[in-house]
Order: C-alpha cells, then structure tokens, then sequence
C-alpha cells in the first residue's frame, strides 16, 4: 500500500444465500459443512429435478417481508435489499446529511425475472403483459430501488462486469472513498436464479448434474446459485467515530483483461494472472504474505485450469491454504464477488478457512490441492479473493487484518 | 484531463465526421435509428459474424476513435451501458419461451451479457489492460467516464477509452411506447460514442474536459439550480462565463419543465441549444452531448470557450458535464 493512501475500512458486512438468510447462519452452515445446493424447488422450470441449484429458500413474499421492501420488484431487488440492510445495520452507521454515502451495486440480469413473466405475454400481443413486470428490467432499475430503500443519494451506479462484477464494484466504492468523493460506501451486489440465467449456461453445457467439484481432476462444470453479499466501506474519519472495530481493510485490488474469448479463459490464465499481480502489488504484499486464497474456482474445465495455472506461476512454490466457497453457496454470478469477499473478512476477523467440498482428485496440471477441512483458530492476516468472468473481466481483490 | 480523440455513430452522419455535419438528418418518425457505416472497414469480419448490432457500433466506434489518437491499444476500456444488449437478449427470451425452454442456442446468450461490447473491444484490439462496464440507467455514460477520469487522476494509466453504446430495438421501442415515453414529442434514440482521455498535452487534443457531476431526484428546479452553481464555483466559474449551454430537452413537455424554468432562470441570458432532435433520447445520450460539444470546441479552437452540458434522464438522473477549447 503506498503510503500516502487512506485507508479504506469494511465497517459492516451482509449476506444472503443459499447457506444462510445472514452472516450468522452463513457460518453455522460452514461449521456443519452443509452446502446449499437441492434440487429446483422455487424456480419453475423444466430443468427442475435434472439440475442442482444453490437457491435461496425464501419466496418473493417472504423475502419481501424479511428485507422490509415490496415484494413485487425483481428478486434481485428482494435481495440485494436483504444483504444491504444488514450491512448497513451492521456497520452501527446512522446515515444522515452530513455523510457522504454511495450504493454501488452490481448483478447481471436485472429484473429478469419478471422480465420473463412479462414477456410470455407480450410475445403474443404486443398491448399485454403487465408493465409493472417490464418497468425494473434494466440492471440500474435494481440499484435505484435499493438505494431509495436505504435512503442513498449521494452516488448511486450499477456495474455489470458478469462473474466478476460485484468485486469491481467494491473496488470502485473504494476509489470513491479514497478520492475523498464518499465517506461510506454499500458496495456489492446481488443476483436472483431466473431461466434466462440457467438456459443460458445450460446451453453452454458448463452445468454439472451432479454437485460441483471445483479444483478437482473430475470436475464436470458449475452449479449456479442465487444470494446477495454487501460490504459497507468507510473512511478513517468515520471508522474512527465508531465504537467497533472493523472487519478488515481492503488493501489491494485490480482489474484486468483476459482478451482472449469472449466466454472462455486463456489456458494460462494471463487476465487471472494480471490481476492477481496488479492486486499484490497495489497492496505492496508478496506472496508468502497471502494466508488464504478465496479462489473463483468455479467447478468448470476451463476455469480451474486457467486460475490454478494462473496460481501457480505466481505463488508455486509456497501455496498459502486456497478453497471454493463455491462448493456451498453454488455461483451466484454478479453477487459472487461481494459474497466472497464478505467470507474473506470473515475469515480475517474470526481467524477461519473454510472448505472446498467433495475435492477427491488433485488436477493433473498443479501441483496444490485446495484446503477440504473447516478450520478455525488460524492466523488470517491478508486474503486475496478471485473473481474472473465472461468477456475476459478477471478481478482480484486483497482483504488485511487491520492495523490497530 | 485532455479529450485526444472521438467518434460517434448515431442517427446523424457523425461516423467519420471531423465537424458538425452540415446538414443534420430529419426524421418525421419518433423512432430515430443510427446511419451505420460499412462495418468492414472497421471489424474483424470473423469475429463480426456473430456480433448483435449493437456491438458493432460500439466495436467500430472504439475503432475509429483510436485511430483518430494513433493508438493501436489503449491502457484502459471503461463502458457504459444502460440497456445492454437487448436485441441478443430478446432472442434468446423469446426462444427460450416459444420452445419452452428447449433446443437453445448459446450464441445470444453469450453476447447478451451487459460487458459484451467492453470484451468485444479488448479482444478486437488484444488490451489485458483495466476493463469495466457501468450499467446505471441515466448515469451510465457518467460513471463510466468518472471511472476514466480517476484512473488518469491516480497515474494507473495514461489514456483510457471510455464511451457507451445504447441501442433501441423494435421490442424496446413497443415496451417503451407502451409507457408513453414517445407519445409527447420525444423520439427515441440510440447510439455509440467513444473517447480517448489523456493528462498529456499534446497539440492534437480536441478539448478539456475540465469536470462532470452527476446528482439524483433532485427535489425540484431550484435544487438542480444549486447543484449548478456549485458545480461551477467548484470550478471558479460562474453561469456568466459559460460560452455555450448544451441542453438535454427532447421535446416532450412534461420532461422538459425542468430545463424550461432553467432557460427562464439561471439560463437566461446564456446562448442555449438542445441537441435530442439530433440523437433521440435515450440513457446514454449525454455521449453524443459530449461528441458534439468537443468536435464543436476542436473546429474553432479559438478564442477559448467554455460549454456547459445538463442532462437529466426522466427527472431522475441529471449530470452536467464542462468542456473548454485546448
């Protein structure tokens, strides 16, 4: 880190998915080494049965009810409503003028799910289907229905970078706070399972039937999973007004570019790479000092063998302890990058490793295997959480115990 | 912070224009549609072949722009876009329900995702460098823009590329119809710009982009008029040293009550010209504001002048934008 940045603190933490409605139940469920993935029980689609998800197991009402909001906005609202309120909550700051606050907020597909109702009727007339089910279809619509929620003015924007874009929205919110523009920042992002989403990736034939086995030699692709995960972001100014302590500082980050295939990873992993490097260097870290690597570890081919090589040439040959939360909580697309970063503080805060679940093989191409056991009482200093997406996006970011 | 360079293409001949095209295309219709160019030029035919319309105007754009800055490739692509791309995105939602939910075909799916036009530029010309995408409705173009300018601020990079690329398509237009954007005088609109910003002076620089503000649901006219005047004296300019406004009004008059009581207010004496006739209104078309103010700036460089851009988008998102003459 140079010396003459401020420091951006992680204040308050919130998150929804499949292995917990918050951060307390999120635990419990990695204790019980309890993965969220069943079968499709609240999404209707024909792939019901054939594919396993990791949803959330609330309905739009529930969910509605829990998160304090209007249960007929896109799902994707109902959580990222959910997940930012407990950060907020969580953070103990009362917003008021005097605070310079931004939501920056990212997912993928917007209010795609009621998109879908509306459009199964205006494909055949065009003067039906509901207009409340169209009027939040655009990814920003989301961000303005939370923002307004919570009461956020001050800087509202939405990014939508695919798997990887609820990190770079985290580190944007950082940018803002570090260039004195904010004094707090909700930074995440949040994504609903829709069939738009699983026809999709179904159609790319990267779905396992079975459970995911990310980082394993017979790994056959991933599950898909639906959540929300926000970090509140705050300057030294306001962390110092606070009577606690913060999770963790965010002390490196970057953003690079595969340029290689629009849906697929360069074998090498040369965007994982840049931005692995680009985040170690931001933080002025070196390898040896990562105690754990949150990985992206989707469960793919393609993905496992380009983040592990991309691993490999930078750490090998000392590999700190390395897991796919992925394993639990399914890939939640557009809320992946929040969601991970929040058990990245998590793990600095509580000292915890958590589990890649139902590893068996090691891959033939690396020369580590990632860490199976839920470990506590570990010495947790910087983690580096790994987020690389469709259209090359590839993020990393690096989380610090904070100095006291 | 110095615009080096820019391209635009929208329902004006602005592809390849150095100037103000002299005479701009009239439309009877509400719905504008951008004059494309011959995309061969420009693109890959390769990867073309799969490329939605949207991406290629956004793709051809980015082309265009870096070769009016004689920069194969830039240190960074910043993208806004409020709608993404709808025309794969219909496809697929409409394939997926007419065969519920069978015989799919993963190419709409793979380039309906919202960064597809941002990959499609690092791939086309092979940047590894900082890519992003900004997708917040109105403040789309503005975000993706303060993104660049904050990467030039920190020294990450010397130039970056930032622009945005919206499109209107004949599901979008009937969706939008339906409520009533286009049915009190405005027109839809779609577009592609991009720009490459650079801190290094350079005799080819076409303008400064001096500062940009973006503010949400104001509560009325007086408070866009607050946020004016601290958006000039943050820049130790008053409304009096403004040359030239660029206004965001697209003709339908509800919309347009806020920049009627500024043009009868803190506008008032100021020359004051509204360019929504030219592009249609859609999230992203501060862009071609910007486009037009700079190839304005960079046709008469002198004497120095100033111009002022505000746009909101339905009331909600509002963002104001100072360029002045190199």
């Amino acid at each position: 880190m140079n010396h003459t940045d401020p420091v951006v603190y992680i204040a308050g933490l919130g998150i929804i998915s499949a292995i917990g409605n918050n951060v307390a139940e999120t635990l419990d469920s990695f204790e019980k080494m309890l993965p969220g993935m069943q079968e499709i029980s609240m999404l209707d689609t024909i792939h019901r049965g054939e594919l396993p998800v990791a949803e959330v197991k609330l309905s739009n009402k529930e969910l509605g009810e829990f998160a304090g909001i209007s249960p007929l906005i896109p799902r994707t609202a109902l959580l990222s409503m959910a997940a930012a309120k407990e950060a907020l909550n969580d953070s103990g700051v009362e917003l008021n003028s005097s605070i310079r606050s931004g939501l920056i907020s990212a997912n993928t597909t917007g209010g795609m799910d009621l998109s879908e109702q509306f459009f199964a009727d205006f494909r055949l007339d065009p003067g039906s289907g509901h207009l409340r089910d169209i009027v939040n279809h655009e990814c920003g619509a989301v961000t303005d229905l939370v923002a307004d929620a919570l009461g956020i003015k001050d800087y509202i924007s939405t990014i939508s970078t695919a798997c990887s874009s609820s990190a770079n929205a985290i580190f944007f919110g950082a940018r803002l706070i570090r260039h004195n523009m904010l004094d707090l920042v909700i930074a995440g992002g949040s994504d609903a399972l829709t069939k738009f989403t699983i026809n999709g990736f179904n159609t790319l034939m990267i779905l396992d039937k079975e459970f995911c086995k990310p980082f394993d030699e017979n790994r056959k692709g991933l599950n898909l999973g639906e959540g929300a995960g926000y970090v509140v972001m705050v300057s030294e100014k306001l962390m110092k007004g606070l009577r606690k302590k913060p999770y963790a500082v965010l002390s490196g980050y970057a953003n690079a570019n595969d340029a290689y295939h629009q849906t697929a990873s360069s074998p090498e992993g040369t965007g994982s790479w840049l931005a692995m490097t680009g985040a170690l260097k931001r933080s002025g870290l070196n390898t040896v000092d990562i105690d754990y690597i949150n990985l992206h570890g989707t469960g793919t081919q393609n993905n496992d063998v380009a983040e592990g090589t991309a691993i490999r040439r930078l750490f090998s040959p000392e590999y700190p302890r390395m897991s796919s939360t992925k394993t639990f909580t399914g890939h939640t697309l557009g809320a992946s990058g929040s969601i991970e970063a929040v058990f990245s503080c998590l793990a600095i805060e509580k000292g915890l490793i958590y589990p890649n679940l139902r590893f068996n093989t090691p891959m033939k191409e690396l020369d580590f295997i990632p860490e199976t056991k839920y470990l506590t009482g570990q010495p947790v200093n910087h983690v580096m959480s790994n987020s690389f997406g469709f259209g090359g996006n590839c993020s990393s970011l690096i989380f610090s115990k904070p100095q006291v | 912070m110095f615009i080096r360079a820019l391209a635009s293409i929208s329902p004006q001949p602005t592809f390849g224009a150095d100037q103000l095209p002299a005479e701009s295309a009239g439309y009877s219709s509400n719905r504008l549609a951008c004059i494309e160019p011959d995309y061969k030029e420009w693109i890959d035919p390769k990867m073309m072949r799969r490329m939605s319309r949207i991406i290629r105007m956004g793709v051809a754009t980015a082309a265009l722009c870096l070769k009016n800055a004689g920069i194969e490739t830039p240190d960074a692509i910043v993208t806004g876009s409020a709608y993404g791309c709808l025309e794969d995105t219909g496809l697929f939602l409409n394939r997926m329900i007419e065969f519920n939910e069978e015989m799919l075909n993963p190419t709409s799916f793979i380039q309906s995702t919202h960064n597809t036009v941002g990959a499609q530029i690092a791939l086309s010309v092979k940047c590894y460098g900082y890519n992003n995408t900004f997708v917040h409705r109105g403040f789309s173009f503005e975000n993706a823009l303060l993104d660049g300018i904050l990467l030039l601020k920190d020294n990450e990079v010397n130039n970056v590329l930032v622009g945005s690329a919206d499109e209107i398509t004949n599901i979008s237009f009937a969706v939008l119809n339906r409520f009533g954007r286009f049915s009190g005088g405005a027109a839809a609109g779609e577009g592609a710009a991009f720009f490459l910003l650079t801190n290094e002076p350079d005799p080819q620089n076409c303008a400064v982009l001096d500062a940009i503000h973006t503010f949400y649901k104001p509560a009325g006219a007086d408070a866009v008029v607050n946020e004016i005047n601290r958006f000039l004296t943050s820049q130790s300019l008053s409304i009096s040293d403004i040359d030239l406004i660029i206004n965001g009004m697209n003709g339908d008059s509800a919309n347009d009550e806020t920049y009627h009581e500024l043009n009868r207010g803190l506008f008032n004496s100021q020359k004051n010209i509204s360019y929504k006739n030219l592009c249609g209104e859609y999230p992203t078309s501060s862009s071609f504001a910007l486009w037009y103010a700079t190839t304005m700036l960079k046709s008469e460089p002198k004497p120095r002048r100033r111009i002022l851009i505000y746009n909101h988008y339905k009331n909600i998102h509002h963002s104001l934008f100072l360029v002045s003459s190199c």
